[in-house]
């Protein structure tokens, strides 16, 4: 008997064969959302998914079978809050990078969250450009040595869960691709919040961040990930010093706030 | 039951490092993208986990239980 993969029904036809590099973690996060959206049973045509430029941006489009919009880079949430404010009735979804969304398209990310508009963000955060050759990104590691910091990386990453969490963000958490249940978990609390969901997954990019920098291959990584993570729960009990280096997954954030199309929806009913 | 497409694998063998039970191997054979897939060598030491289906970044894996035949 030949089975067929749960999954592959929520895929393109044409697009099976991925783009992505030999372990990249962008299949992992991919099989991830489409996981979700099979456990809640939502229907894919309900979904709008918004990609940027970049590897990550190649998550959802062409690969889901879905409607699919593949904007410029660093704009997918501008694109994604034009979706959302004229068909607040889609399930309006964001996946794209960490340079994509936090250094070129930041901007759009805080004041997405600020406005609390109903929409999921999920970014595959491999703490580099991948697709442009391995530039230093905003949320590569300090000392890092990248394509373009030879001698290592000065500046501070950006922490994006508390960057989003100020900003005013409705749910918050962050994974690694080694945690691929615990972010199926968070996809499908994210789909069904109201207001602005965030997450960040932290995850590979063997060719241009473990193979340049010597961190190894996809499963050298992802041991990485396994070895320095920890709970949410664990960390709270830890000093500074002792979460150096380390990476805090779980959920961050999880309240209920005004959603912005519900509230403008109001004042329209007010004013009709 | 463990099932791979081995056209769909890119040979990374995150599914054979992730099996805590030593289900996979990597071959020696190449698939037509050039690169070894892995084999289902010892499947009576499957406990069904899933994870290497959830950790296959190509969806090449399926895990399923095995269903009652007639
Ligand atoms: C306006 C503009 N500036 C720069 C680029 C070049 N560019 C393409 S992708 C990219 C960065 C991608 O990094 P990230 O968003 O982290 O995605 P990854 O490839 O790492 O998944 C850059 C700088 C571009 N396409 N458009
Ligand atoms: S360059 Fe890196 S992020 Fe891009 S597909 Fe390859 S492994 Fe993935
Ligand atoms: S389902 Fe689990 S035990 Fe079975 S081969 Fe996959 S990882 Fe190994
Ligand atoms: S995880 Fe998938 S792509 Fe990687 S070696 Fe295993 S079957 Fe091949
Ligand atoms: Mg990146």
């Amino acid at each position: 008997m030949k089975l067929v993969h749960p999954l592959m029904k929520y895929v393109r036809p044409g697009a099976i064969s991925t783009a992505t590099c030999t372990g990249c973690g962008d299949g992992i996060i991919a099989q991830a959302v489409l996981r979700a959206i099979d456990e809640l049973e939502l229907n894919i045509d309900d979904f709008v998914f918004v990609s940027g430029i970049g590897c990550a941006g190649w998550i959802p489009s062409p690969f889901f079978n879905a409607d699919t919009l593949h904007t410029t880079h660093g704009r997918p949430i501008a694109f994604a809050t034009g979706v959302k404010l004229a068909r607040p009735d889609r399930e309006v979804v964001v996946i794209s990078g960490d340079g994509d969304l936090a250094a070129i398209g930041g901007n759009h990310l805080i004041h997405a969250a600020r406005r609390n508009i109903g929409m999921t963000v999920i970014c595959a955060n491999n703490g580099i450009y991948g697709m442009t050759g391995g530039q230093v990104a905003p949320t590569t590691p300090l000392g890092l040595k990248t394509t373009t910091t030879p001698y290592g990386n000065v500046e501070r990453a950006f922490d994006l869960c508390a960057l989003t969490d100020a900003a005013g963000a409705s749910y918050v958490a962050r994974w690694t691709t080694y945690h691929a249940r615990g972010l199926t978990r968070s996809v499908k609390k994210a789909l069904t919040k109201r207001g602005f969901s965030f997450i960040e997954v932290i995850s590979q990019c063997p060719l241009q961040y473990g193979r340049r920098t010597g961190v190894g291959n996809a499963v050298a990584m992802m041991k990485g990930y396994k070895e320095n993570s920890l709970s949410v729960k664990k960390a709270a009990s830890l000093s500074e010093e002792e979460l150096k280096n380390k990476i805090i997954v779980g959920e961050l954030v999880d309240k209920d706030m005004p959603e912005l199309t519900e509230q403008i929806e109001k004042l329209r009913r007010i004013h009709e | 039951m463990i099932e791979i497409d081995e056209d769909l694998c890119k040979g990374c063998e995150i599914c054979v490092a992730f099996c805590a039970k030593d289900v996979l191997e990597m071959s020696d054979k190449f698939n037509k993208k050039g690169v070894h897939p892995p084999l289902v060598v010892r499947e009576e030491d499957c406990n069904l986990c899933g994870n290497c289906m959830l950790y296959c970044p190509d969806l090449a894996i399926v895990v399923a239980e095995e269903e009652e035949s007639e």
